[in-house]
């Protein structure tokens, strides 16, 4: 018999629709194809110059045409192409009416060089620029529409006004966990009992100028530049930071029992979630281990499973030295001796690293793995580290047996998440 | 099944503002009808200025001073008073378990980094490269952490140690009403025990005044309270740090930790501001939810109103359907902090219904109210998007 309560008698939770945009492409379709192929999204910086910099490649969206182009305006329309794919799939609710509320992840907002540099000139200032000079433009009334473009619930507004998700929209940042706690907050509504779906949405599209040197002047971002394709490097030895990447990741979440009764198409199930914030340090993670073991561990013990249950991890797997180093440290912990035969890979070898959406892109791709039977690779993986002893699934997509996985996600600031999805029980 | 919901209380509240810091100080504030208003910095824009704090009390280490902007340093400054006011401060044991949402924007910009670039860029003779280069060489490499609006309560894990989750909630005033909301439901579910919440606004920086000046929404001119604004709407950006420590009645009193007040209802709403008159209708919409059994007498609204138009407006004309409620408008006197300012009016109204009185009218809309005060509803309209109400009783 069908159980629609977990064994603390909570509603199950699961996934019936799932969208999905990368710098690989738009759709989960053309998405699972370039990952089981082992493509890269990454390429050569078109957007602006890059001259002068140490890093001049990511994984751009370029192919979403955006005008005038600003982070918060490219998220919008990477979300709503997200969402768009999810809502269709899902066949839920009615055109323009989400029967749930809207929570989104997304990175935070703030007025760009090239509007500054117009509001700058506006003002009229002559040799010496201030912000006096900026607050006198701003006040003129010209700049109305950057007052809307620049607020931060501006891009959850847009979602909830086109797709009639219910009630206020939650926006959110848990810096790169950001989408899987879009997941989590959605999945926690449903167990409150509060709602019997939510869309779960998570978007990022801040290649600009200012973000990707603010990575760089922390060293977090890889500098290999040439070839693009070649620079994220999860678990490799030579291994030197992230690349930043675009995209954003749909999941319309459902009561079990609501989705049965409405005929609805299962794509997995969202068996538990873990969380566990790290003290240790802004950027960088507690050198025990504690937390990131204990974030896999609370989300284990969420789903009622132990580490034998699981059969595949997508890493969070950023290609920074230290993130897959310590992430690889932390699943031995976790999972003992059955570490060794869990196949491990980071889609990040391919999509680069899509900060605020990353967890949720990596939420879609983990239940198109699980649906396929078939584990997309970890690429460029050419040199072996010998501290990182786990599967990484090096290069080359392998079919698996699987019913769970976990997805992994870790922020800057410490907020670690990470999820158990699995197949619907037979 | 779902258990019966359970008690939420308020065990603990830190805030600051320009009246000062912790309860105290702001009952005095607001028995005196304190004016603490700037006029002066960001002329012919008002603000209410932070009073003086010694931040070394909460953020004993001056490394971790030094990592954060004055937005940060607020908030991990309030989360210590709150802790402290919990009696919770520095048990690990609890820390490591305690569930954390914070409210925030976004950080301080480097405002001579952005003012030389802008004042050099037109002269520059390749200016993209011209701005990579002055870009790589003028940002602090660590000025980012401090911006990064979920780093905020990264420090506050880093500082004092709470660590069981963390959660950042973007998107204006709306972010606070979504975070009560969202704690509200955990506790009473059983989802969370205890949870650390609130947000800190810095209002004293030019990149802001621009931001909310592109809308015409800042106040400028003659300073008024918020309800006589018609003439000039606007909101003056106040400075301040609001926490609360928000527990299961079963989790405080296992603790022996008594009551500020109860948790008793959050809402939050999303009328169609294209629509003249939709905030009245929306606030009248939730209302039931959260207000829906009074005690006639003894109930008072303690509004989030900002000056900002048509919010104020609109929620004035809904209130003036519940004349039989005294309002207090708080943004009179301490100004507007976007985020965490209906968490800051949760905790300004547990203070009022655990002292059992409601301070003084500071406006005309406001009249005076003798009796004892048990009930406070608290409301929040959002600038530009979002409503929210929260209620809160006397234990």
């Amino acid at each position: 018999m069908t159980s629609y309560r977990d064994k603390s008698g909570r509603p199950v939770v699961v996934v019936t629709g799932m969208g999905v945009v990368t710098s690989l492409g738009a759709g989960k379709q053309d998405n699972w194809q370039k990952l089981v192929a082992g493509t890269s999204g990454i390429s050569a910086i078109k957007r602006f110059s890059t001259e002068g910099l140490k890093t001049r490649i990511a994984g751009t969206v370029d192919f979403v045409p955006v005008d005038p182009l600003t982070a918060p305006a490219l998220a919008s329309r990477l979300a709503d192409m997200a969402a768009e794919e999810a809502v269709a799939q899902s066949a839920i609710g009615a055109k323009g009416r989400f029967p749930g509320p809207l929570f989104l992840a997304v990175a935070p907002v703030e007025v760009e060089w090239p509007q500054r540099q117009e509001i700058a000139k506006a003002s009229g200032a002559n040799e010496q620029v201030t912000y006096t000079d900026l607050i006198r433009a701003a006040s003129s009334g010209k700049f109305r529409h950057y007052h809307e473009r620049f607020m931060f619930a501006s891009v959850a507004d847009g979602l909830a006004q086109k797709y009639g998700t219910e009630g206020a929209p939650v926006s959110l940042s848990t810096a790169c966990a950001s989408g899987a706690s879009a997941i989590q907050l959605g999945f926690e509504a449903i167990r409150r009992g509060e709602t019997d779906a939510a869309l779960c949405v998570a978007t990022d599209g801040s290649v600009n100028i200012e973000s990707l040197i603010r990575f760089s002047l922390l060293s977090a971002l890889s500098t290999s530049n040439d070839p693009p394709q070649g620079a994220s490097k999860p678990f490799s030895k030579n291994r030197d930071g992230f690349v930043m990447s675009e995209g954003a990741g749909a999941l319309v979440l459902e009561s079990y029992e609501a989705a049965k009764a409405r005929g609805a198409k299962i794509l997995g199930v969202l068996a538990g979630c873990g969380e566990l914030a790290d003290s240790f340090h802004r950027t960088r993670s507690s050198p025990d281990g504690k937390p990131i073991v204990g974030c896999m561990r609370n989300a284990l013990a969420d789903a009622g499973l132990t580490p034998e249950a699981i059969d595949y991890i997508n890493a969070h797997g950023t290609s920074t030295p230290e993130n897959d180093k310590m992430e690889c440290q932390c699943v031995i912990t976790v999972f003992g001796e059955h570490a060794k035969k869990i196949p491990i890979s980071s889609t990040k070898s391919m999509i680069g690293h899509t900060l605020s959406a990353a967890g949720a892109i990596e939420a879609v791709v983990t239940l198109m793995t699980l649906e396929h039977q078939r584990i997309p690779p970890t690429i460029n993986y050419n040199v072996p580290d010998p501290a990182i002893t786990l599967d990484v699934v090096p290069n080359v997509a392998r079919d698996a047996k699987m019913a769970r996985a976990i997805s992994n996600s870790f922020g800057f600031g410490g907020q670690n998440v990470s999820l158990v999805l699995a197949r619907e029980p037979a | 099944m779902a258990d019966a919901p359970r008690e939420a209380w308020i065990t603990g509240i830190g805030i600051m503002s320009c009246l000062g810091e912790g309860l105290d100080a702001h009952w005095q504030g607001f028995a005196e009808g304190k004016r603490v208003i700037d006029a002066e910095r960001f002329a012919p824009f008002i603000v209410h200025p932070l009073a003086a704090v010694d931040f070394d009390k909460q953020i004993p280490k001056k490394g971790d001073q030094r990592q954060m902007e004055p937005w940060q340093r607020i908030g991990t400054y309030a989360a210590g008073l709150a802790l402290d006011s919990a009696g919770v401060k520095g048990d690990k044991d609890l820390l490591g378990r305690m569930d954390m949402i914070v409210a925030a924007g976004g950080g301080e910009r480097d405002e001579a980094v952005d003012a030389a670039i802008l004042t050099a860029l037109p002269k520059a003779e390749k200016r993209d490269v011209f701005l990579n280069e002055r870009l790589m060489n003028d940002l602090r490499p660590t000025l980012f952490l401090a911006q990064l609006s979920n780093l905020l309560a990264g420090n506050i894990s880093i500082v004092h140690g709470v660590t069981g989750s963390s959660r950042t909630f973007m998107g204006e005033e709306l972010a606070g009403v979504d975070a009560l909301q969202i704690t509200l439901g955990r506790i009473a579910s059983g989802q969370s025990d205890i949870t650390l919440i609130g947000g800190s606004y810095n209002g004293e920086r030019s990149d802001v005044v621009m931001l909310y000046e592109f809308g015409g929404y800042c106040l400028k001119g003659e300073f008024r309270p918020v309800w006589e604004r018609d003439s000039q709407p606007g909101f003056a950006l106040g400075s301040l740090g609001a926490f609360l420590v928000v527990e299961s009645r079963a989790h405080a009193e296992k603790r022996n930790a008594k009551p500020i007040a109860r948790f008793a209802a959050a809402a939050s709403g999303y009328s169609n501001r294209g629509k003249a008159g939709a905030i009245t209708d929306e606030l009248a919409r939730m209302w039931p939810r959260v207000a829906g059994a009074l005690t006639p007498g003894a109930c008072a609204v303690i509004s989030g109103a900002t000056g900002a138009a048509p919010a104020t407006a609109e929620e004035k004309r809904f209130l003036a359907t519940h004349a039989e409620l005294p309002v207090r408008a708080t943004g009179t006197l301490v100004g507007h902090g976007i985020e965490p300012q209906m968490v800051m009016n949760v905790a300004l109204a547990a203070l009022a219904v655990n002292r059992g009185k409601l301070f003084p009218p500071s406006g005309s809309f406001e009249r005076p109210m003798d009796g004892a005060l048990r009930q406070a509803v608290v409301t929040g309209v959002g600038h530009w998007r979002g409503e929210g109400l929260a209620l809160v009783e006397a234990v």
